[in-house]
C-alpha cells in the first residue's frame, strides 16, 4: 500500500465527512435555480409551447386581486403585503419573513416546504393548484426584487 | 527495483488503511443516524420529564412546532383538554376558515403529542385551572373561549386586542413575551401601544 493511495483515501474520507455533516445540519436541499429548472421541465410537459419564465408575469400574479368563492377579496398580498420585501402577516397575525430572495436567503431552499406552501396558498388564493409555469414565474419575480 | 527510503517513518500501512475505513464507516453511520433522527422527534421527546414550575413546559415536538406554528403561535397543548385537540385534529380541513390538513402520518404524530401534553394529562397548575374552568360537556376549540382565559384577560378591552401590533386575542406572543417557551406569567407581559 503506497503512501499516495493512503493520502487519497484520507482526502476522500475527509471530503465525505464534511459533505455528510453539511447535509445533516442543513434542511436545505435545493435553491431557486434548481427549482426553476425543475419547474421549467414540468411546464414544458404541461404546455409544449412553453418557452421560459417571466418575472413580469410573476409580478402580475403576485399582485392580482381575486375574489374568493366565499366572497372576500384575496391575493398573495393579503399575507405577504404589496411588496415582497416587507415582513408579512398571517391571518392569525403572525409575522412572515420577506418573500424576496434578496432579503431572505432561506427562501426556496427546501423542496418540501416550497411544495407545501404552493399547495396551501394556491388553494387559499386561487382555489386550485398552481401550474408549473405559475410557480416558476412567481419564483422568477421574487428573484428579481432587489 | 528496490529504492531505499531514507528518513521515512515506518507506518504499518494495512493497519492504518483498516483504521481509516473504520473511521469512515463510523462517520457514515452516525451521520445517517443523525439524519434519520431529524424526522422522528416524537415519543421519546414527548415523554421527557416535565418540570414542576408554573410555565407550561414545552416539550418540543418538531412536527407540531413546524406545522402548527406556521400561521400562528403553536399553542401549548396544556391550554386545552384532550377532547378539544382530538376534535381539532380530525377537522383540520375546516380549521377556523382554512384548510390546514397535513398528511396522515404527521397528523397522528401531532395528535399523539398534543394528547400526551394536554390539560387533562399535564401536571401543570395552569393547565388544571384551565381544565376546571371548562364545563365537561364543552369541547372548546378556541383557548380564548375558556372561562379561565376570559377571567385572566377581563381587564383588557376588546379594542386593545385590535391594536395593529396585536391583531387578535389569538396572537399571544404580541403581549406574552415568553409564549413560545410556554411562559404566560403575568410578570412577563408587555402590551404594545
Amino acid at each position: 500500500m503506497n503512501s499516495l493511495l493512503l493520502k487519497i483515501i484520507f482526502v476522500a474520507t475527509s471530503l465525505i465527512n464534511f459533505i455528510m455533516i453539511d447535509i445533516a445540519v442543513a434542511a436545505t436541499d435545493t435553491n431557486p435555480q434548481l427549482l426553476l429548472k425543475s419547474y421549467a421541465a414540468q411546464a414544458k410537459k404541461e404546455n409544449p409551447s412553453f418557452k421560459e419564465f417571466a418575472s413580469l408575469r410573476g409580478e402580475q400574479f403576485y399582485h392580482a386581486e381575486r375574489v374568493h368563492s366565499e366572497g372576500d377579496k384575496v391575493s398573495c398580498m393579503t399575507c405577504h403585503t404589496t411588496n415582497p420585501k416587507n415582513i408579512g402577516k398571517t391571518r392569525a397575525h403572525k409575522e412572515i419573513k420577506p418573500m424576496a430572495v434578496s432579503l431572505n436567503t432561506e427562501r426556496f431552499s427546501d423542496t418540501e416546504k416550497v411544495e407545501k406552501w404552493f399547495k396551501r396558498n394556491c388553494q387559499d388564493v386561487l382555489e386550485r393548484t398552481c401550474s408549473a409555469q405559475e410557480k416558476g414565474d412567481f419564483i422568477a419575480y421574487l428573484l428579481s426584487v432587489k | 527495483m528496490n529504492i531505499p527510503k531514507i528518513n521515512t517513518p515506518r507506518i504499518n500501512s494495512p493497519r492504518l488503511f483498516k483504521f481509516q475505513i473504520l473511521i469512515l464507516l463510523i462517520t457514515i453511520t452516525s451521520t445517517s443516524a443523525l439524519l434519520a433522527s431529524n424526522s422522528t422527534d416524537s415519543d421519546t421527546q414527548s415523554k421527557a420529564a416535565r418540570s414542576k414550575i408554573d410555565n407550561l413546559t414545552l416539550v418540543a415536538n418538531g412536527a407540531w412546532k413546524s406545522e402548527c406554528g406556521s400561521c400562528h403561535l403553536a399553542f401549548p397543548p396544556g391550554l386545552l383538554p384532550e377532547r378539544s385537540w382530538r376534535k381539532m385534529m380530525t377537522s383540520l380541513d375546516k380549521h377556523f376558515g382554512e384548510n390546514a390538513r397535513v398528511d396522515e402520518k404527521l397528523a397522528r404524530e401531532i395528535t399523539q403529542f398534543l394528547v400526551a401534553n394536554s390539560a387533562d394529562l399535564s401536571g401543570n397548575r395552569r393547565s388544571s385551572k384551565i381544565l376546571q374552568s371548562i364545563p365537561r360537556e364543552n369541547t372548546p376549540l378556541r383557548i380564548t373561549e375558556t372561562n379561565y382565559f376570559i377571567r385572566k384577560h377581563d381587564e383588557i378591552s376588546a379594542s386593545v386586542f385590535k391594536r395593529p401590533k396585536i391583531g387578535s386575542a389569538a396572537n399571544c406572543s404580541a403581549c406574552h413575551k415568553g409564549a413560545e417557551q410556554g411562559d404566560f406569567s403575568e410578570h412577563n407581559v408587555s402590551i404594545p401601544r
